[in-house]
């Protein structure tokens, strides 16, 4: 499938700022669900609000543009209603871990089949760059003029915790692992989620001395420590986030028995 | 699947679930909560997976969001709440009507505001229903006064959501939702289903104009929708800066139910030529029923549906009578619409009997009233 077949050229341009590591991730998911060789017709992308939630708009296929944080609840009762869809979830930080943290938690839990995709830009970068529950400890953002003083969510740990079926975090810096990733994540039942750290240049990089896109994807190779050389991966979850280090990795592979596995759903479909 | 036709002996809030059941309902999502809780029970019950899903989920938010996303995979999607998780729903209320997502809210209203009184009814969510979420839009409710009519009126809402492509609301209370009578299920009901998108049915729901309501679009069918709640063009193009579509669409999304209001009234009219009217709905009605039935020169009027406001029925009583007394459960909700049209079709003498706390007023506070306005 060409590249244009996959994404609806009709909407460009599209509202990503120069350098913005959406395009990356969108190149990489591209590549992993034409690799896997899934159907358009028979995919339903979902989105909260935010700027990594406008990628399903931008995709040929049936797209759900949702209210801020819900996509998975979303997702959830499209999925149940129609299991012989497949669900793909885009969001972000602040969409996924802040407003939307109790359905992604619950979502791990209760592993509907779905994928989620998150990309990761510590930041809000649609309003205009205010701190998120990702944003680095001491980082500056319109909302932290002093500083960051709280400390980062660790949203694959929680994932994992919370009984997600696959878990991995990669950054805009390792696309071919994450394409790898992405496509492990679309061929594996039950709730897959896949963390992509990236880059806001206009929003995070601008304010935090990594203006340049490029010198946020350097920050991202200094800063990334693969998971099973990283000391502290198990021990301290809260500081992991790239404050120091950003842990990459597939986090947990498992094959929990999905929810409408359970209840039957998929017999009757 | 549906209830089979015969009488049965049930809780108002059960005649809700053979109702939803009747209506056809594929997906519900549900958080429990006094004095809905019954409704989800029930269908946990019904929805077995193999016919349809019944979800319990973390809180309301989750639960309406999860109703929509079902919507949109084609299937009749509800949820049942009351006072507190109604609240929370509002977000995707609002979501609903954007998108237009045809779903069935069922709110058992208990004493607000904030946790209030759990286990007593109130019509405290009426106004609610039409202005919780923020921005212009029109919704259907409905307001059951009896077991029958929570069956009646359940299938109802389905039909008018579906026909609308609305979010459509059974307003219940603790009252009506607890009490216990006769439901009978006749052998033919009328179901209808939503208009989709490359389909010609011979149905009413085909009768709406597409310019008013247009097609479905189901997911999974290779229409390649895009549903937003942002500011969208017919074919669902995102142009939030743009007035004019905008305008355009928010105007069709009222106009759609306000247009239709005939359609979708529903009232009881108890003699109608009385010079003394009351005006009531769900279990407020009950103490005014009981007077009017056993008193000619008293009448009512019993709205069942309460959005959008039956202007017509309201503007004929009131064009005959010389006074009305309007009786609710809050301090006062309906009562401000009900007198705007009472003034415009030349009635002035329109009070208010507002009982809180959680017991619907009783034929003699209803009488009492009458004769301080001067009714005999």
């Amino acid at each position: 499938m060409d590249i244009f077949e996959f994404y609806r050229k009709d909407r460009w341009p599209h509202v990503f700022c120069p350098g913005c590591g959406n395009g990356t991730v969108m190149n990489c998911f591209y590549r992993a669900f034409n690799e896997v060789g899934l159907p358009l017709d028979g995919t339903v992308f979902v989105g909260g609000i935010g700027c990594s939630s406008r990628v399903p708009l931008y995709i040929n296929s049936d797209a759900l543009h949702t209210t801020h944080g819900r996509a998975i609840a979303f997702a959830t009762g499209l999925k149940l209603s129609r299991p012989e869809l497949k669900v793909v979830v885009f969001t972000g930080d602040g969409d996924l871990g802040a407003i939307g943290g109790n359905h992604f938690i619950n979502g791990c839990r209760r592993n509907v089949d779905m994928t989620v995709v998150c990309i990761n830009n510590n930041i809000y970068g649609m309003t205009g760059g205010q701190a998120s529950i990702t944003t680095p400890h001491d980082y500056l953002s319109t909302t932290t003029p002093m500083g960051n003083k709280e400390y980062p969510f660790d949203l694959s740990e929680i994932a994992v915790a919370a009984g997600a079926n696959y878990v991995a975090r990669w950054t805009t810096r390792h696309v071919h692992e994450l394409t790898r990733s992405l496509k492990t994540a679309l061929q594996k039942k039950g709730f897959t989620f896949v963390e992509v750290v990236s880059q806001c240049p206009t929003n995070f990089g601008r304010r935090n001395k990594m203006a340049d896109p490029t010198a946020m994807l350097e920050w991202f190779k200094e800063s990334s420590v693969r998971r099973d050389k990283s000391k502290t991966a198990a021990a301290d979850h809260a500081d992991l986030n790239i404050a120091g280090q950003v842990t990459i990795g597939e986090f947990v592979d498992r094959n929990r028995e999905c929810y409408e596995e359970l209840i039957g759903v998929e017999k009757h479909g | 699947m549906r209830t089979p036709p015969g009488e049965y002996f049930l809780q108002g809030n059960e005649a809700c679930v053979e109702g939803a059941m009747t209506a056809g309902v594929r997906f519900f999502a549900g958080y429990p909560i006094t004095p809905s809780t019954e409704i989800a029970e029930g269908l946990s019950h019904r929805l077995t997976g193999k016919n349809g899903v019944f979800l319990q989920m973390e809180d309301e938010i989750a639960c309406i969001s999860a109703v929509v996303g079902a919507s949109w995979g084609g299937v009749k999607s509800m949820t049942a709440t009351s006072g507190p998780g109604f609240s929370l729903m509002q977000e995707a209320i609002g979501y609903a009507a954007m998108s237009e997502t045809p779903i069935v809210i069922v709110n058992v209203m208990r004493g607000g505001p904030s946790t209030g009184q759990p286990t007593r009814a109130s019509q405290g969510d009426v106004m609610q229903t039409k202005y919780g979420s923020h921005g212009d839009y029109q919704v259907i409710a409905f307001a059951p006064a009896s077991v029958q009519e929570m069956f009646d009126l359940t299938i109802d809402s389905f039909n008018y959501a579906e026909k609308y492509r609305v979010p459509a609301f059974l307003l219940s209370d603790a009252e009506v939702g607890h009490m216990r009578g006769l439901l009978k299920v006749p052998e033919t009901v009328n179901i209808v289903d939503r208009k989709e998108k490359g389909l010609k049915r011979p149905d009413e729901a085909y009768d709406v104009p597409d310019e008013l309501v247009r097609p479905f679009p189901t997911f999974g069918k290779g229409h390649r929708t895009m549903v937003t709640g942002m500011t969208h063009t017919d074919t669902n193009r995102i142009e939030p800066e743009d007035t004019k579509v905008h305008t355009e669409l928010v105007r069709r999304l009222s106009e759609k139910v306000l247009k239709n209001r005939k359609d979708i009234n529903k009232w009881e009219l108890m003699c109608p030529d009385s010079k003394t009217m009351i005006i009531s709905y769900g279990s407020a009605a009950l103490g005014a029923k009981e007077i009017a039935a056993r008193d000619e020169t008293v009448g009512l009027l019993r709205l069942k549906s309460l959005w959008p406001f039956p202007e017509e029925p309201v503007y004929e009583v009131a064009k005959k009578a010389s006074r009305i007394l309007v009786c609710e459960m809050n301090l006062g909700m309906m009562y401000w619409e009900i007198k705007r049209v009472a003034l415009e079709a030349g009635c002035r003498n329109v009070e208010l009997l507002s009982k809180i706390g959680g017991e619907p007023p009783t034929p003699s506070e209803v009488r009492h009233k009458l004769r301080s306005m001067g009714a005999t």
